[in-house]
């Protein structure tokens, strides 16, 4: 056997590959579960944050700041950790995907207040007035003039952020999730070979490189404004 | 009886936390009445246009537009604003919708128009300041004299019973005013109740019924054009206008 043979089968090995084939790919149904859940619950958390933060309640905005930080200081697996082996004590006991899940949209929509805010309060205070001395109530004027412009500016750092945290589904690991990592590791130590990781990695650029091409097609849309 | 003013302001107070902007002013506008307000930069212009809309909250006073009471808190100041359109230095038109996305936005959330309906009326509001070919333009595609005429349209549109105006020129390049103004003069013709901040004395001359000068958060003193641009009784509207007319 050559060094490249012994790599291949190594790495590459075809029989361990198709015995685990179907529980890297329940991982990727897991993964991609989870990613969709964190991103619609945190992106859909960050908003209402930031708009309930424009309403301008001075202890409301307090707390609000105070939750953002809180989540954008922990490392997201802290979070995870604290949640799973945490909350038992409080009598609530959430599974490893669901303490994941809330972990990351928390994370998610801690980061993604931020930004939103940011595209809110960069909106030009001539807007709000001009659409206010028509009649339009706040609300009406934050949903139909200062939020879709704001939106627009959001987008680039918003992908790239979303791309970030949920690729933190892998530490669903760490608390028994079998997302794809959680699976290729598993798979490894009963076959002892690295070939369900060749196989975990793979599933990762298939599912995150056409989402990374996306966010620069849209980054690259949206950056020149106007 | 004399017929009610359309706005009728009075001893209006502004503070900004301990700057006293407007220091006690009276402004009536009788109706089809254009009212010219110049002054030093400073002098409370703006603030006061801005009171009579509420985009700025007075301190004490009261103002009447329109018989309706602006500062009671019972009254629906988004109705109310409706019939008080207001131009701005900065035409603020929203960038992300069309010319007739512009105009029509008020007509369809807040006088709550049917979409065609309020396309009919925004049509009509772009042709009436000479725009109905730019409908479906975005304010980055037009230049800045068509987007201060969009800007009105947009407030023509909801058939305001007064307009304000801060100085709707003085951000244009000096060949694109005079389409505004033009605008601006039919709109008097038409019989509009106007309330105009500005420097273009040319305009206040033929179009101005009053002339009112303000300074240091009062006004000073008023008159039909001609009287306070030729024969100033009080010292400061006298350098005031020596000062523009040396310009
Ligand atoms: N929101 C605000 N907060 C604090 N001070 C303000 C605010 N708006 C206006 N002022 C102050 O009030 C005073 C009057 O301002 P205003 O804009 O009404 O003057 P103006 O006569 O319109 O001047 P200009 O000709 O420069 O437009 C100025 O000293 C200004 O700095
Ligand atoms: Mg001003």
């Amino acid at each position: 056997m050559t060094t490249w043979d012994r790599f291949v089968d190594t790495f590459f090995n075809g029989k361990v590959m198709l015995k685990y084939l179907p529980d890297i790919l329940w991982g990727v149904v897991v993964t991609i579960e989870l990613a969709v859940l964190i991103v619609l619950s945190g992106l859909a958390a960050g908003l209402a944050l930031a708009l309930l933060r424009s309403l301008a309640i001075r202890p409301l905005n307090w707390l609000i700041i105070f939750i953002v930080d809180l989540f954008r200081s922990l490392p997201p697996l802290v979070i995870i950790v604290l949640m799973y082996f945490g909350l038992p004590y409080a009598e609530v006991s959430p599974s490893g995907f669901v303490s994941t899940w809330l972990s990351l949209a928390f994370v998610l929509m801690a980061f993604s207040e931020e930004i939103f805010w940011a595209g809110i309060t960069s909106v030009h205070k001539g807007q709000w007035e001009a659409s206010r001395s028509t009649g339009l109530s706040f609300g009406q004027t934050l949903m139909n003039v200062v939020l879709p412009q704001a939106l627009r500016l959001t987008i680039p750092p918003l992908t790239n952020r979303t791309i970030a945290i949920t690729k933190g589904t892998a530490l669903g690991t760490v608390v028994a999730v079998s997302e794809i990592l959680g699976a290729a590791s598993s798979a490894m130590s009963n076959s002892y070979n690295p070939s369900p990781l060749m196989m975990g990695a793979a599933a990762y650029l298939v599912l995150f490189l056409p989402v990374v091409i996306l966010a620069r097609r849209l980054e690259r849309r949206f950056a020149w404004k106007k | 009886m004399k017929p009610q003013p359309i706005v009728d302001a009075r001893a209006v107070h502004k503070h900004f936390g301990a700057l006293h902007v407007l220091k006690g002013v009276d402004l009536k506008v009788a109706e089809r009445e254009l009212v010219f307000v110049i002054g030093p930069s400073g002098s409370g212009k703006s603030t006061l246009l801005r009171c009579l809309n509420r985009l700025e909250e007075p301190s004490s006073g009261s103002i009447v537009v329109d018989g309706i009471d602006m500062l009671d808190p019972r009254t629906d100041i988004n109705h109310a604003r409706q019939r008080i359109g207001m131009v701005f230095q900065s035409f603020n038109l929203y960038p992300h919708m069309t010319a007739l996305g512009n105009v029509t936005l008020a007509l369809r959330k807040v006088a709550g128009k049917s979409r065609a309906e309020a396309d009919r009326l925004g049509r009509a509001a772009l042709e009436r300041v000479g725009l109905a070919d730019r409908a479906d333009h975005t304010p980055g595609q037009l230049s800045g004299g068509q987007q201060q005429r969009v800007a009105i349209a947009r407030s023509i549109a909801l058939e305001p019973r007064v307009m304000l105006f801060d100085e709707p020129t003085s951000a244009l390049d000096p060949e694109l005013v005079g389409s505004v103004l033009e605008v601006m003069r039919s709109l008097r013709e038409s019989g509009m109740t106007m309330v105009v901040v500005s420097h273009e004395m040319g305009f206040a001359r033929n179009a101005a019924d009053r002339v009112v000068f303000m300074d240091d958060g009062l006004i000073v003193e008023q008159g039909p054009p001609a009287a306070i641009f030729e024969t100033p009784t009080q010292d400061r509207t006298r350098a005031f206008i020596g000062q523009i007319q040396r310009h």
